[in-house]
């Protein structure tokens, strides 16, 4: 018999799946996301996966996590702490206590509850009768139970450990129960989802309204949410994840500059998504080379560039490492080239699948020589679109390889993009040449941004040779001529000095001056965010001031940092930006904030913070 | 692409600017044998790309008058694919040598070779480092005494051919670079081939490993000590055209023509088209003093083009997709429109 519905209104709600890395977690996390984005609702998501494919069932390494924030106010982080909480075994229980808000639903999956599954996941004594989960709105469903019954009562031939896969549904079943969400648009991603196996098709469907129909005849989900449509938002948008919106932005400037993209990468988690996207766009002229290790992906590239492509190759922190020689040769040779970093926890292998922002120090000096790139940092999932398309821009218009930065928190983590056509980008004009021009040499440079221009091999009339050795300015021979490298070394860097001269000025949230300046750069964006704006609707004198665009730094950037009365610069490392904001601007006192476990800022402690540094003396 | 429409000549090839290699060097006869055959190609001037690594080899493009890329130690097979996938109208050319490409750069080499992309690799093989000044090399023979190995080296040495066949190689080819014509020959068949070539030159380094090739190449003893494979013809050798190569059970042997009633027919006929590499890579291995050193064209098989199999991905997904552009690709799947 269905029961009352109570329906709460709020502004806003974090929903934490749990389970094995096999339970298909990310699915149905992706699954709420594209409901909640159809209904009208501004979301951020971050998947939160172990570096093992499938590490022993029920254990802690083997609990992969999807986490989904969707508000009718605007939405800029995935969220401290969770207000539902999914836990499909112990193990995913005790991996996310710590996380979850207290009063939190959590719903867990009753039938994984046993004295085997504790003693794996490392429970002492039983969680459910111990008091560790007191004061909180436990749901005990028998999820494992019903989902087989579910499967069987269909006599589709499936065995139980096929039927166990399509728990996730049940859960999301009870999930479109609790947020009141229509479960024809679950239906519809499942039909889409499993398109070329029906049989797959009708076993998740009959699940997910299994899951649906319990929600509604238990006690403990007498109490239903909804979240209405996020006001002030108006056109198209699509969820994305930052490696996607990084691997289009791409794809876009190709289209913008007309040359054909090419992506020369090696496998790298976090950011192999990227090369994975760009293969499947061959439709769009991408060409995209798997290569044998991280060298031969950036030297690849190199060669394409030379032959005229716009060129990019995509890797993390170990392989930036690699490239590093590579990125000089690009220098030397003046040509245009995007490397994307998807910056992880290191030094070496590190923690694959956990974000930090210690790149940074790599990216500007990491190489031989004085050997200066344009330096840019995306800050959110859906802007990677827009810096990966300006670092292409940049890169073709100034003929010098651009660094994005981007992290395993934007590239695995989403949100909604606001879809523009490409049409509405700013032009990207590459420094083509016209065959058998007079007047070209290899290093002759243009008098405002000191490009040279860009000869492609099979041009009639401008044969001529590029390489690592130190070349002559204009001519472009070889030379080890003391001075000429003096002024090549100087010329080299002021051409990236002077894109400041086309990139937009430093943005303030807030008031251009005030008690305290918060600075950060790149993906802590919406954790950074989201504090400043608790504390200025709280009547705090705070403003943020967010880097995209690291080298070179935008032109007003002295001017923002000198109207405040304290400056905190809070980063995903040991100090690296503020290290080079102190050479840049020594006139300044810079407060620091520094966080190096692997996780994003939280708005909490980052306020917490904040306030401790505005009682300061 | 040899569509001999195009006439250019050696000079068409030549620079201005002095070749700086030592008096001597094995490189100017290998770049006087390139710069000759160019112009069979029937391929425009301005269509030729040379990509190099380092080392003295690596210094040619400087020294002909093509588009070229001097990179970096060993990356220039990675170089050299990127050009040839990004345009493959261009005709690439690599140069290389045994530090750059079998040492630092062996991992591009090989997977150069088993792509197949179409380059034509010329390796240069002088058996030691010239350019850091006499270090020994991967395919330095072992025993050598050299600065880095005063004792005499206890590595065993690379062969260049057996690499090239254990990644599959569609071309392998070896000259000495005292042979003008050989070499001519050689890298005309290279150029024409369509898939990675692998020439290695056996080449002199006068100033650090001189006459290191003098004991099968000298002009006294080269006609005994190496034989020289022509496709479809019977594997004879010698100064008197009296010695030839028979397969007895599943190993070459080197045999006397006349001497217990051996023939030209009992002798092994050369097919360098054979799919089958195997008598290929036994041919590669032969070193004297048991056997002459193969020379000449020792595989030369057809099969599937890198770049021209993705170009045919690129060309179904253009006709099949409905993504034309990207703002299609933008309004694709899951698209939200909020009022």
């Amino acid at each position: 018999m269905s029961k009352q519905k109570k329906v709460v209104e709020l502004e806003d709600v974090v929903v934490k799946f749990a389970g094995d890395s096999g339970d298909g977690m990310q699915l149905t996390g992706t699954q709420f996301s594209d409901t909640s984005a159809f209904v009208g609702n501004d979301l951020s998501t971050f998947p939160d996966y172990p570096s093992e494919i499938r590490a022993p069932q029920g254990t802690i390494a083997g609990v992969s996590g999807f986490q989904v924030h969707i508000g009718h106010k605007e939405v800029q982080t995935p969220g401290d702490q969770a207000d539902v909480l999914v836990a499909l075994n112990p193990a995913a229980l005790k991996a996310n206590m710590k996380w979850v808000k207290p009063g939190a639903t959590i719903i867990i999956d009753i039938d994984n509850f046993d004295n085997k599954h504790y003693k794996k996941a490392g429970f002492v004594e039983d969680p459910i009768h111990d008091g560790t989960l007191e004061g909180y709105n436990l749901v005990k469903a028998p999820i494992t139970n019903l989902t087989r019954a579910t499967i069987n009562g269909l006599d589709l031939g499936i065995d139980n450990k096929t039927a166990d896969k399509t728990r996730n549904q049940f859960v999301a079943g009870l999930l479109y129960w609790l947020f009141n969400r229509d479960i024809k648009l679950g239906e519809e991603f499942i039909s889409s989802k499993f398109k070329s196996k029906p049989i797959l098709v009708d076993a998740n469907m009959a699940v997910l309204r299994a899951g649906y129909n319990y929600a509604e005849t238990i006690e403990a989900m007498a109490t239903t949410f909804q979240i209405k449509p996020t006001k002030g938002r108006k056109g198209k948008f699509r969820n994305i994840t930052g490696n996607i919106a990084t691997a289009w932005g791409l794809v876009a400037a190709s289209e913008r500059s007309g040359r054909s993209l090419f992506l020369g990468s090696y496998p790298i988690t976090p950011a192999s998504e990227i090369l994975q996207e760009l293969s499947k766009l061959k439709s769009l002229g991408v060409k995209t080379f798997q290569a044998e290790d991280e060298i031969a992906g950036i030297c690849t590239s190199i060669g394409a560039s030379f032959a005229g492509c716009l060129a990019a190759t995509s890797t993390s922190g170990p392989g930036l490492a690699l490239k590093g020689e590579a990125i000089g040769l690009a220098v030397i040779t003046e040509l245009p080239l995007v490397i994307v970093d998807v910056q992880r926890a290191g030094p070496a292998t590190g923690m694959p699948t956990k974000m930090e922002q210690s790149d940074l120090m790599q990216a500007l000096y990491g190489r031989n020589g004085e050997s200066p790139c344009i330096i840019i940092a995306a800050s959110t999932p859906a802007n990677c679109y827009d810096y990966a398309y300006m670092a292409a821009k940049l890169s073709l218009e100034h003929m010098t390889p651009t660094i994005l930065l981007t992290d395993g928190y934007l590239a695995n983590g989403s949100e909604l993009m606001h879809i523009r056509s490409v049409s509405s980008m700013p032009e990207i004009k590459p420094r083509l040449v016209e065959d058998n021009d007079s007047e070209y040499e290899p290093y002759k440079r243009d008098a405002e941004t000191l490009a040279r221009s860009w000869a492609l091999p099979g041009q009639e009339g401008l044969r001529h040779r590029v390489g690592g050795l130190e070349k002559s300015n204009i001519s472009g021979k070889v030379s080890h001529d003391p001075y000429n490298h003096q002024k090549m070394s100087e010329i080299r860097e002021e051409k990236v000095q002077r894109v400041a001269n086309h990139i937009p000025e430093q943005e303030v949230y807030g008031d251009m001056q005030g008690d305290l300046l918060v600075v950060g750069w790149g993906g802590t964006y919406g954790a950074l965010y989201s504090a400043v704006k608790e504390m200025q609707d709280e009547g705090t004198s705070v403003s943020l001031a967010q880097f995209n665009y690291i080298k070179p730094l935008p032109k007003n950037t002295k001017e923002v940092l000198g109207n405040f009365k304290k400056i905190v610069v809070c980063e995903l490392n040991m100090g690296q930006f503020v290290n080079y904001l102190r050479m840049n601007f020594p006139e300044y006192q810079y407060k620091e904030y520094n966080k190096i476990q692997g996780l994003p800022f939280m708005v909490s402690e980052l306020v917490n913070k904040f306030n401790q540094i505005l009682e300061e003396k | 692409m040899s569509t001999n429409t195009i006439k250019t000549t050696k000079k068409d090839f030549t620079v201005e600017d002095p070749v700086k290699w030592c008096a001597g060097c094995g490189g100017y006869p290998i770049l006087s044998a390139i710069q000759n055959i160019l112009p069979n190609t029937g391929v425009a001037k301005e269509k030729f790309v040379f990509v190099s690594g380092i080392g003295c080899s690596s210094r040619f493009p400087y020294y002909i008058n093509t588009y070229g890329f001097h990179s970096l130690h060993g990356r220039a097979s990675a170089i050299a694919s990127g050009i040839k996938t990004a345009n493959p109208e261009l005709s690439v050319w690599q140069i290389t040598g045994d530090g750059d490409s079998m040492a630092i750069g062996g991992n591009h080499f090989i997977h150069l070779v088993r792509r197949n992309i179409n380059i034509n690799l010329t390796l240069f093989n002088n058996k030691i480092y010239g350019l850091t000044k006499g270090q020994y090399s991967p395919t330095t023979p072992k025993g050598s005494k050299t600065k880095t190995s005063p004792e005499g080296t206890i590595e065993n040495p690379f062969n260049p051919g057996e690499l090239t066949m254990g990644a599959q190689g569609t071309f392998f080819a070896r000259v000495i670079d005292n042979d003008l014509s050989m070499m001519k020959e050689v890298f005309n068949e290279a150029a024409e081939h369509k898939g990675t070539s692998v020439v290695e030159v056996l080449q002199n380094c006068v100033i650090f490993n001189n006459k290191v090739h003098e004991n099968i190449a000298g002009k006294d003893v080269k006609d005994d000590h190496t034989i020289y494979l022509e496709h479809g013809k019977p594997m004879i050798f010698g100064k008197e055209r009296d010695k030839g190569l028979m397969l007895k059970g599943n190993k070459i042997e080197v045999v006397r023509l006349g001497e217990n009633g051996i023939t030209e027919k009992d002798l092994m006929v050369h097919d360098v088209e054979n799919p089958d590499d195997t008598t290929h890579y036994m041919l590669t291995r032969m070193t004297f003093p048991e056997y002459p050193v193969a020379m000449g064209v020792i595989r030369k098989y057809q099969s599937t083009v890198y770049e021209g199999a993705l170009h045919l991905q690129i060309e179904e997904a253009k006709n099949t997709s409905k993504i034309k552009n990207v703002d299609d690709l933008l309004n694709s799947g899951n698209v939200f429109e909020i009022e």
